[in-house]
């Protein structure tokens, strides 16, 4: 492999792979966690479809769609965009500051539920509805 | 990709050398792009919070269920997978033009920018006709005691909660912020695709006049790279916020 001189910013050339197993590799990856969210999403679908829909059941599927997407959001960013290659400085500035998501996250998915409590008890000035309005989920088929 | 042989105990921060030894170019890059993360991540977040402070939301396998020339067949999540996996694939079509750039291949780099590109626009024609059916649709919903046909806008949500009406099941308006937040992220990132499918092309004519070759290196085709592969990054939590949960 030649060097190239990219820029002179950059002291150690990196020696790039000569082959594209490890891109076709992550692609598999991609493509397989792509199709099991899909089959969780089928299965939160189907379950809704049912006469008593089983929320903690959808929940945990929920849960593990997000925990595959962080996945899928790894080796995106790691082998097709190459950060893993980077030296660890570079990786930690922009790693640490992502981090703030977490926060941001939690913080304003807790502040819609209380506003949801608030909505259904007047702002607590009511007692909650041990039912929610919403009525008993009707599969409608395709389109009216 | 790439491994760097680095000598242990290299003083990155005692100057004359870039600590993250990496082009002024590309490390802005990174940065401009971790602050779009940020910006989709409020709009998402956002979209959520209004999500769990309604008691009613939209399923997303009763809105998008459609597919091109499929009628009125009912198939959930089935035109979005082809989305994903369009640019899924186009990611790597990309991937391997960095990969044949990095080898100073001409040739291939203009063959994978080319199938990038038709990738893209693929993806573009894909939103284009979702949401063409979206707003065009048409379905019952009971408004003030009366039966209105509409479509999903910015200002119409048909999908609300479901009540009896004439012995039938109707729907009744849902939460008005869904239209906002779907067309509005959606829009945000179609406008990501659209802009780096003119970056990749801008790439592919600069290819093409040979200006990587004269400058003997095809850095800006990375640079080209990370920001597509942003906008899959940014579809892959897309996917997960609007069609499956």
């Amino acid at each position: 492999m030649s060097q190239h001189t990219i820029s002179p910013e950059i002291t150690f050339a990196p020696e790039h792979a000569s082959g594209t197993k490890k891109i076709w590799k992550t692609f598999w990856i991609l493509s397989i966690i792509t199709i099991i969210e899909l089959g969780l999403g089928l299965a939160i679908y189907n379950i809704h479809k049912g006469e008593h829909p089983n929320a903690m059941l959808v929940l945990f599927f929920k849960g593990v769609v997000c925990i595959l997407t962080i996945a899928k959001a790894y080796y995106i960013v790691s082998i097709f965009m190459h950060l893993g290659d980077e030296v660890r400085n570079m990786i930690m500035t922009i790693v640490v500051p992502l981090c703030l998501f977490i926060w941001f996250i939690i913080a304003f998915l807790w502040d819609g539920n209380s506003w949801k409590n608030m909505r259904n008890t007047n702002g607590g000035s009511r007692p909650a509805q041990t039912e929610q309005v919403a009525p008993a989920h009707v599969e409608k088929g395709a389109k009216e | 990709m790439s491994t760097t042989a680095i000598p242990a105990g290299t003083k990155w921060w005692s100057g004359g050398k870039s600590p993250f030894n990496a082009s002024y170019g590309k490390v802005m890059m990174w940065y401009f792009l971790m602050s779009d993360a940020f910006t989709f991540g409020a709009f998402l977040i956002s979209y959520g919070t209004i999500r769990f402070s309604v008691n009613h939301w939209a399923d997303p396998n009763h809105v998008f269920n459609a597919f091109p020339f499929a009628g009125h067949a009912n198939l959930p999540l089935a035109f979005v997978s082809l989305m994903t996996f369009i640019l899924i694939f186009s990611s790597v079509t990309m991937v391997l033009a960095v990969h044949e750039g990095h080898k100073m291949n001409r040739k291939g780099v203009e063959k994978y920018m080319i199938l990038t590109i038709i990738g893209g626009l693929a993806f573009l024609g894909c939103q284009a006709w979702e949401w063409t059916h979206l707003i065009t649709g048409d379905h019952a919903v009971l408004v003030n005691g009366q039966i209105e046909h509409w479509g999903t806008t910015v200002s119409k949500n048909p999908w609300g909660p479901e009540v009896m009406f004439n012995g039938q099941e109707v729907a009744t308006p849902g939460p008005i912020a869904f239209g906002g937040y779907f067309f509005g992220i959606t829009g945000f990132h179609g406008f990501h695709v659209f802009s780096g499918v003119i970056i990749n092309i801008v790439m592919y004519i600069k290819t093409k006049l040979g200006h990587f070759d004269e400058r003997g290196h095809y850095e800006m085709i990375e640079k080209a790279g990370l920001y597509w592969h942003f906008v899959d990054l940014v579809w892959v939590f897309v996917f997960l916020c609007f069609y499956l949960i």
